[in-house]
């Protein structure tokens, strides 16, 4: 591989492997204190997430977070495919729930173009959301618990996730990264009987998580353990810029998919659930409250979805039917253009946001008007949420970062891109 | 008042102080030199209630001058609209005004921005990598940041 006339510095065999981070403090602030550091590859830590930690006893003085351990490169990467080609990078952000990276990045795509979306569509992609929320809440919670020692409760939560894990992979051909979405429409069709079985895992759903409900919500130890742990105010979260259910959790009802609907949303029925004081014990249940509202949405969809074509009759994006590739010209010409150039992105830029299931998904494109994007920018609501995580680990006891930790549903593949 | 019209008194009041402001996929869009940055992102959190900050970001145009684009992008949770300024900057100084004095949030996209195209932000004390790690030579969101180009802090297995 050309090296640019840069060789790759190498570290020779005997050197000391130097800190990729440099700790905000290295010397305590109090006078028992001790300096320990955390992660990044720690079983507390789910994901890479390093923290340099000032303990005092058991009590957390100071915290210094450090991202990045998986940064790959999606942005610059993204630069270098085309439009449709980078879909499956878009699908590694949030791997808990990849359906809506899809599909809030080709919606920013197709607001940009100027494509609308087929009513069939619409309504697919909003409950294929939901169904991704459900899908994210239910690991986060898992994890969580888990962390706090309900092991039962987590497999039972797993239960349920992988029935539908197993359902999302008979649509998509992938249990996690699924690259369904397509710029214009979706890869292709539900296959039969898909309506038919995810009727039946909501029930299922509703028979594990009620048990759930039962183990954890009144029960005196995961009470002890979470109420008033990590407290966050509401002024505090939207000073460190938390979206999502962790500001729900501080008591605002703050949700775009009421504030400022997109796709299907205007046409459902659903509440907003808030907690009261933004500590463990809110996070937990403003989730366990959003999986019941998205089954909700998720059975009203079923009721509302046309019939119809899955894919806009538009040209600049959409593929022509294969047929008609092989038996005329003008078909195949397209094909290769949308295959080798990619959709022809008009110039200008958009930000656009989705509400994911762990807050503001935002795309920032700009077009240059080629088929290669000029530049894309995910605005990752994990990455904002570890800015304020020190609000909520410090003056806790150690072992209470584990679960804190838990609560926010940190994920390294969007954090650190 | 709904929130487009909020949005729309806002236009007004911005162009009436002699900035660009229009309208662009459902967001005010603003563009305003860099010294102003600081000034009118106060003005949107205090006078307009825009208190959630939200992205911070770059653009690289080798080929312009001024090279960088400095793109901001607010959220009010009030009326539920969001603004975007944007500013240039240029390649020999690459420099706006920090705003984590107003958004705490502002931190760690500041970082991840810095490091990211070398954009220095006046004010915020901390703009250690974030994502990237320390010694990291070069910006490579910049365009002439070749994407092939490896630093490994590690050994290679061979």
């Amino acid at each position: 591989m050309s090296t640019h006339g840069l060789e790759p510095k190498v570290v020779a065999p005997d050197e000391a492997l130097p800190s990729p981070v440099r700790p905000a403090f290295d010397s305590p602030s109090t006078e028992d204190g001790v300096i320990v550091s955390i992660g990044p590859s720690h079983p507390a830590t789910h994901g890479t997430l390093q923290i340099i930690a000032e303990l005092s006893g058991e009590r957390l003085v100071r915290t210094d977070v450090h991202c990045g351990y998986l940064h790959r490169g999606f942005e610059k990467e993204c630069e270098a495919h085309t439009w449709h080609t980078l879909i499956p990078y878009v699908d590694r952000l949030n791997y808990c729930s990849a359906l809506i990276n899809d599909f809030a990045y080709c919606d920013a795509v197709e607001t940009l173009m100027g494509v609308e979306i087929t009513p069939r569509t619409r309504y697919l992609r909003t409950l294929l959301s939901e169904y991704s929320r459900v899908v994210d809440h239910i690991t986060c919670i898992a994890a969580a618990v888990m962390e706090m020692g309900a092991m039962t409760a987590f497999l039972y939560l797993m239960t349920i996730r992988d029935y539908m894990y197993e359902h999302l992979a008979d649509l998509t051909g992938a249990r996690v990264t699924h690259s369904y979405g397509r710029i214009g429409g979706l890869a292709h069709d539900l296959p039969a009987g898909w309506i038919e079985r995810l009727e039946q895992i909501l029930d299922e759903y509703e028979v594990y998580v009620g048990r759930v409900h039962g183990l954890l919500d009144r029960n005196r130890i995961f009470i002890d353990r979470s109420r008033d742990v990590g407290v966050l105010s509401t002024a505090d979260a939207i000073h460190w810029g938390f979206t999502g259910p962790i500001l729900r959790s501080t008591g605002v009802p703050r949700d775009l998919r009421k504030d400022t609907p997109y796709l299907a949303y205007a046409e459902l029925d659903f509440e907003v659930p808030v907690g009261i004081k933004g500590d463990n014990y809110d996070r937990y249940y403003v989730r366990m409250r959003e999986m019941d509202e998205s089954v909700y949405m998720i059975r009203q969809l079923i009721e509302l979805l046309p019939e119809g074509p899955i894919n806009v009759d538009d040209r600049r994006c959409s593929f022509p039917e294969k047929p008609l590739v092989y038996s005329e010209i003008e078909s195949l010409i397209n094909h290769f253009k949308l295959v080798m150039d990619g959709p022809q992105v008009p110039p200008g830029e958009i930000y656009l946001a989705h509400e994911a299931a762990n807050g503001e998904l935002g795309f920032y494109l700009v077009s240059d008007g080629s088929g290669t994007p000029w530049k894309v920018h995910v605005r990752a609501p994990s990455f904002v949420h570890m800015g304020g995580l020190h609000r909520m680990l410090e003056g806790y006891q150690l072992a209470d970062m584990v679960a804190t930790f838990g609560t926010i549903n940190m994920i390294g593949g969007e954090c650190d891109r | 008042m709904s929130g487009a019209e909020k949005l729309e008194a806002l236009r007004e009041k911005l162009v009436a102080d002699g900035l660009e402001a229009n309208f662009a996929h459902g967001l005010l869009a603003v563009a305003l030199p860099r010294e102003d940055v600081l000034a009118i992102a106060t003005r949107l959190k205090d006078e307009f209630g825009f208190d959630l900050f939200l992205d911070v970001t770059a653009v690289d145009w080798p080929e312009r001058k001024p090279r960088f684009d400095v793109v901001y992008h607010f959220y009010s949770t009030r009326d539920h609209v969001r603004v975007r300024l944007k500013t240039t900057v240029s390649e020999e100084e690459p420099v706006v005004d920090s705003l984590v004095s107003l958004f705490g949030s502002a931190g760690f996209m500041e970082r991840e921005c810095h490091e990211m195209y070398g954009i220095k932000f006046h004010g915020n004390p901390d703009l250690r990598p974030i994502l990237l790690y320390e010694g990291f030579e070069g910006h490579p969101l910049r365009k002439d940041y070749p994407k092939e180009r490896e630093q490994p802090l590690v050994r290679y297995r061979t």
